[in-house]
């Protein structure tokens, strides 16, 4: 009768008890990294961070988020260190004394995927403005990140360029899914949308369906990633050192050519690009 | 949909296999869930008790919320709980944003008013049905409170396992205080959502198989604790 009374006056207490243990064993050599789904859903982080955890002892945990979500985070000093692909809003981040200074780490590029059937007929072109022009004439379904993303502040620049306004067509044509690029993709390739998305996701993306990549090689689709690291000035709870020997290591030549070896089917998802000049003035 | 039966074998090659990481994963699942049900009970339980048994003015006002508030959507709780834990936030200073602390508190404040609103509900019931008793015999509040908590083990027993199945089916609030860390915030659920936004849908819904795995081991656990309970009371 009162067992039960009893066992679960037990739990209740292991229950506590296993609680009031948890803090305890954090990590002592930890970073946190504010960072996007790309480089995340990629596997690049899976690939690079293991050598850097071997070679400094630094565990470094990984947030992914929206670029624009990450950035906010990071704003309030939720992160020690900002890796996003953004370059105007990284600026920005700095510039209003949020960050330490600015690198470039890696780039690759984004492309436009949509359905076989090709109704507005861009499949094989390079010229994204061009592209998006005709998929906004044809009204064929586009699927858009809407939530302030990297991706999605790069694919309103090019709406800007083909000279389209995607708010009247809200609802119409154009679906913002505010959601992520994996969500999007999900979502985009179920309604027979055409997405921009970054190459690195498209490719590690399993849930394809019959859809290809419709137009790439456009100088507008490049795409570049930044790091930089919270300022400690402005959030005292960073952790400095830590934080810049992850942004020495991967624009070092261990961090970058950690980033070129990274594959998937034989295909290199990110190129490294940082400037070796820049380089030797941050370590 | 051959995704279907795909998840099908993954979950019971997952299962069967059962690497470290995955064991990790589900650990710290039950692990987040099963304290944030336990720090309920600690605030819920009492709370039911006291609403059950007492008549004060704008009592019914306040059952009305914690009724409604049942309804709290996790991401809105994750989204109070970044901004309260968030560095810049009023509680920043304790440092346990993206820890396994912060999706428990989260998870705690998501499940404590169904704790109370459906204790409240069992023991009102059994109050009632004991009202003449209490009243003739002349029962201090304690006494009864501790009487109506003891007879109704069991009705208090599945509002604690619906309790644990709300947080350990959510995602919104976890994700968001606990960041879905590798291998340090990392629970069933986010790693659901990340498996589906890597297109990975067999590998996402084989996690969804081993997740309802878990409850049905839970409550299969607290089932035969009930019935050994029963048969030592009565044996």
């Amino acid at each position: 009768m009162r067992n039960t009374v009893k066992l679960l006056a037990t739990a209740l207490t292991l229950g506590v008890a296993i609680a009031a243990t948890t803090p305890a064993q954090a990590e002592d050599k930890s970073i946190i990294v504010q960072s996007t789904t790309s480089t995340q859903n990629s596997g690049l982080f899976d690939h690079i961070l293991p050598m850097f955890e071997k070679a400094t002892g630094i565990k470094v945990n990984v947030v992914a988020v929206g670029t624009g979500q990450a950035i906010k985070n990071a704003q309030n000093c939720d992160g020690d260190v900002l890796f996003v692909h953004a370059k105007a809003a990284e600026e920005k981040f700095v510039a209003e004394g949020y960050g330490v200074k600015r690198y470039d780490v890696m780039y690759n590029d984004f492309v436009i995927v949509g359905p076989p059937a090709d109704a507005p007929g861009v499949a094989g072109s390079n010229d994204a403005a061009g592209s998006l022009k005709k998929i906004a004439d044809a009204k064929a379904t586009f699927a858009s990140r809407g939530d302030d993303s990297g991706t999605h502040k790069k694919e309103l620049s090019l709406w800007k360029a083909a000279g389209v306004d995607v708010k009247a067509a809200s609802v119409d044509w154009y679906r913002e899914t505010g959601s992520g690029m994996g969500a999007t993709l999900n979502t985009g390739v179920g309604m027979g949308a055409y997405v921009l998305t970054d190459r690195a996701t498209w490719i590690s993306f399993k849930n394809k369906g019959d859809f290809k990549i419709a137009v790439e090689g456009d100088k507008a689709l490049f795409n570049q990633y930044g790091i930089m690291q919270v300022k400690p000035e402005k959030c005292p709870n960073v952790k400095a050192a830590e934080g810049q020997s992850f942004i020495d290591w991967i624009l070092g030549a261990e961090g970058q050519n950690a980033i070129k070896s990274y594959k998937i089917d034989g295909q290199q998802l990110f190129f490294p690009n940082a400037d070796p000049g820049e380089m030797k003035q941050a370590g | 949909m051959q995704d279907f039966a795909e998840a099908f074998r993954l979950a019971f090659h997952l299962v069967s296999q059962m690497d470290d990481e995955l064991a990790a994963i589900i650990a710290l699942s039950l692990r987040v869930s099963l304290t944030a049900v336990a720090i309920s009970a600690l605030i819920g339980l009492p709370l039911g008790a006291l609403l059950a048994t007492t008549r004060f003015r704008g009592r019914g006002g306040l059952l009305v919320l914690v009724n409604a508030l049942m309804g709290l959507p996790p991401v809105v709780v994750g989204l109070l709980a970044y901004m309260m834990l968030s560095n810049a936030g009023p509680m920043g200073f304790l440092q346990l944003l993206y820890t396994p602390t912060a999706m428990i508190i989260a998870q705690a404040i998501l499940i404590t008013p169904i704790v109370t609103a459906l204790s409240r509900q069992v023991l009102e019931d059994l109050n009632t049905e004991y009202a003449e008793q209490f009243a003739s015999l002349s029962v201090p509040w304690a006494t009864r409170v501790g009487a109506l908590i003891v007879d109704a083990r069991y009705g208090l027993l599945t509002v604690l396992l619906a309790g644990f199945g709300r947080a350990v089916a959510e995602v919104g609030a976890v994700i968001i205080v606990g960041g879905n860390i590798a291998h340090l915030t990392r629970v069933m659920t986010t790693a659901i959502a990340l498996e589906t936004s890597k297109g990975d849908l067999a590998l996402a819904l084989a996690l969804g198989i081993v997740l309802l795995a878990i409850a049905l081991s839970v409550n299969a656990a607290v089932m035969s604790l009930r019935l050994t309970a029963e048969r030592t009371a009565h044996g």
